[in-house]
């Protein structure tokens, strides 16, 4: 294609890695559809990593859409707001698809809804500025603050906190994520397709907030039509699209910067020790509506996908529906489905409760089939070092997997447990199919416990 | 009557599972695969024993697969466990422990090899995966220790064979006692005398490529041992101007090809990280050298191997790899 790494500071990829089934042909087709306004939604107080946000109305009020119904509780926090117009119900507790269980404010439905094309034009709709010269930096970050935005990849790690100028660590680079290296999930690849002005524009946004000179777009070369329409809205704006091979874990963060710039973020530091901000590409949307349109984050694109649903779909839905309304806005559940996971196949969070609320961290729900968790037995590591040649971090899984069954945290330790993401590369690679990514968990709780005491 | 409707009306309905990510798995690759690669791999080297050695090749190789098998059924019974004949590992371990002895050896020789090696040298540790030591050269060096005789260079021989291969003596043992130079051809095609599978070279060396393709053996262990007798022959010959025994004759000739491939690239025995395996490789390929030059034996592999397989635990920490982002 002619712009590989022609003027980024990195090689384009990173070392090890693995190459699970892409199976994006499910949803890639599917035009994203507006989901029918639900008669209730149920919003999790914690919707982001960082403290719980805390309600600033109370029960029987009635709200309009994009009020706002709870404050951040701290600074590394974001704001609620209603998805829909409603009355506000007594706050109870709700179980999330990662099994926590949170306390979570009802909203029934009630008068006027802004739904289908509207909601779509509300969002989505009008002009889009190729350039950022209207706003200062703080008016973006304040917008962005008072949107209550996070990170949409999946983390939720809310987004003004990259952004707050800091004088230390000035940022040079802003990278825009729209690797989405998770199996089966398309929600970005539709975004990039469907919408690339106001991700265009929302780089441009964050490159002013943040006082960088560099704005790249990472997209995986398997994804050529969104390089080629994000090529074409982004011409003329200075911003570069990056196409790196496609590789899992190609979109986590500390992968993408290396892939891009070259540089390593240090252990236990952040892409701003390195000069870098990461964003993923619907944040970079949703920032775009916060500062053009004044639009709180009410929603957003979901794919619900898999061979264990009907028909999968890329819905743009309201936070604090029920995952169950989406299945059944898709045909509902095949036969022969077996597994239900709130994100992509490798980091995903498999749940059973179909009244768990899409939170701001949900992607995608995968279902998979019987056919698709075939597995072996477990059987004896014969240390074969296939774990070792695919961590994208440079660990020894089996070592640190082993030490952890032994509950030797010492050891753990030594293997560097912690610089683990849990991306899944190594039990996806495992001949002998050990649980490592779970063994890794209960070793990190195992050294956080014995650091606390 | 209700009730019978709604069990009817669960079945029906999907049964959700959760279990923690990652949800999709590598499933070309398991265990037993890779048993299969190395079985594969051994093809050619078995068919060249049979070649030259045909009967005796023959017997050895059924005794001792044999042996380790009904070996392996036994002592994981008697631990309690399922056998695991079927992950291939034990199967593995008598086709290279056969192909590590003479023809010529009685057949009592190889069923306690084979014992010693599944009982002591795996099972007794804790079976697949929890071995310090190779369990075939573990079975071979208690043999070759208690019945020196049949086992020594001598053994080898047997004048009154049939066979042409086992009727001369060994070249490494030929030219440890005589000077005698075996032409380097029949050290590469195979037609010589030896252990049953470490005469052909080229047999090695195709079976080890595909090994090392399918990675299924890493390439820095045999790429660590050759590069190891290659610079300490090379120094030999140098030193010793006049040797008619030259770095090539170190390479084609003994167990080395053979070690390097198959027996030194045992995974559970050598390092896990690829600078450990090349640090491994380098050990075994200097040992190895020292052993033939410097000691009584004619040969040094199996030494070698389960010298280095003692430290691999220490190689293993000394070689923790840097984790990206870390000092």
């Amino acid at each position: 294609m002619g712009l590989k790494f022609k003027g980024f500071g990195g090689s384009g990829s990173f070392p090890h890695g693995v190459h699970p089934p892409e199976r994006k042909n499910f949803s890639g087709a599917a035009v994203i559809e507006v989901i029918p306004s639900p008669g209730q939604v149920l919003l999790p107080l914690l919707q982001n990593v960082g403290a719980p946000a805390k309600t600033s109305v109370k029960a029987k009020s009635e709200v309009k859409m994009g009020d706002k119904i709870a404050d951040a509780g701290g600074f590394v926090s974001a704001p609620l707001h209603a998805p829909i117009a409603g009355k506000v119900g007594k706050t109870g507790v709700c179980t999330l698809t990662n099994g926590r269980h949170v306390p979570a404010m009802p909203i029934r439905a009630e008068g006027e809804q802004i739904e289908g094309k509207e909601l779509w034009e509300k969002i989505f709709g009008g002009q889009w500025p190729k350039n950022a010269d209207k706003y200062s930096p703080k008016e973006i970050v304040d917008a962005i603050q008072a949107a209550g935005i996070v990170g949409l990849g999946g983390a939720a790690f809310p987004t003004h906190v990259k952004y707050v100028p800091n004088e230390e660590k000035p940022i040079d680079t802003v990278l825009i994520n729209g690797c989405e290296c998770e199996p089966y999930l398309t929600s970005d690849y539709r975004m990039m397709l469907e919408v690339p002005d106001p991700i265009i524009c929302g780089s441009l946004l964050l490159a002013k907030a943040s006082g960088a000179k560099d704005v790249i777009i990472g997209v995986e070369d398997n994804k050529p039509e969104a390089v080629e329409v994000l090529k074409k809205a982004a011409a003329g704006t200075g911003i570069q699209i990056a196409v790196l091979p496609t590789k899992y874990p190609q979109g986590s963060e500390k992968q993408l910067i290396l892939a891009v710039t070259g540089r390593e973020v240090p252990l236990g530091g952040l892409p701003l020790d390195v000069g870098v901000a990461v964003s993923n590409v619907s944040t970079t949307a949703a920032i775009a509506g916060a500062v053009v349109k004044g639009n709180p984050l009410t929603h957003r694109v979901v794919s619900v996908t898999g061979a264990g649903v009907q028909t999968p779909k890329n819905l743009l839905v309201p936070f604090g529906i029920s995952i169950g309304e989406l299945i059944e806005a898709c045909g509902g559940l095949t036969k022969d489905a077996t597994r239900m996971v709130a994100g992509g196949p490798m980091m995903g969070f498999a749940f059973s409760d179909m009244n768990s609320p899409v939170t701001k961290g949900t992607s995608g729900i995968t279902i998979l089939t019987h056919e698709d968790l075939k597995k072996e037995d477990e059987t004896s590591c014969v240390r074969c070092g296939r774990c070792v040649d695919v961590c994208p971090m440079n660990l020894v899984p089996t070592k640190i997997a082993m030490a952890s069954r032994h509950r030797d945290t010492e050891l753990a330790q030594q293997y560097n447990i912690m610089a683990c993401f849990e991306c899944g590369s190594c039990a996806y690679i495992c001949p002998a199919n050990l649980p490592l990514v779970q063994l890794v968990r209960t070793g990190k709780a195992e050294v956080i416990a014995a650091g606390k005491k | 009557m209700a009730k019978e409707i709604q069990i009817r009306e669960s079945a029906e309905a999907p049964v959700i599972h959760v279990a923690p990510s990652p949800h999709l798995s590598h499933t070309a690759q398991t265990t037993r695969t890779m048993m299969r690669d190395v079985l594969i791999a051994l093809a050619p080297v078995t068919g060249m024993a049979l070649y030259v050695f045909q009967a005796y090749a023959l017997r050895q190789l059924a005794i001792c697969v044999i042996g380790c098998l009904a070996a392996e059924w036994i002592f994981t019974g008697m631990r309690g466990r399922r056998a695991t004949l079927w992950d291939f590992s034990a199967a593995v371990t008598g086709v290279i422990l056969a192909l590590s002895l003479p023809g010529t050896a009685p057949w009592y020789i190889g069923v306690i090899a084979s014992f010693t090696a599944i009982g002591i040298g795996k099972v007794i540790f804790g079976g697949l995966g929890m071995n310090i030591f190779n369990p075939a050269m573990v079975g071979r060096a208690f043999v070759m220790i208690a019945f020196a005789g049949a086992m020594g260079a001598a053994g080898y021989q047997d004048a009154s064979s049939a066979v042409d291969a086992i009727s001369q003596a060994t070249p490494m043992d030929a030219f440890k006692q005589g000077g005698a130079i075996a032409p380097l051809s029949a050290l590469f095609w195979g037609n010589t005398n030896g252990s049953l599978g470490e005469t052909s070279a080229i047999a090695c060396l195709i079976g080890g490529l595909y090994l090392c393709i399918r990675r299924t053996a890493s390439w820095e262990i045999p790429a660590g041992v050759i590069g190891a007798v290659v610079v300490l022959g090379g120094i030999a010959n140098l030193l010793n101007p006049e040797s008619q025994w030259t770095v090539l004759h170190h390479i084609l000739g003994g167990a080395l090809l053979f070690g390097a491939f198959f027996i030194a690239t045992d995974p559970v025995t050598s390092p896990l990280t690829p600078k450990g395996k090349l640090i491994f490789g380098t050990g075994v390929g200097a040992l190895i050298m020292l052993l033939r030059i410097f000691s009584g034996y004619p040969e040094g592999v199996m030494f070698a191997v389960l010298i280095m397989n003692s430290i691999t635990p220490l190689i293993n920490r000394w070689t923790i790899p840097r984790p990206l982002g870390g000092k």
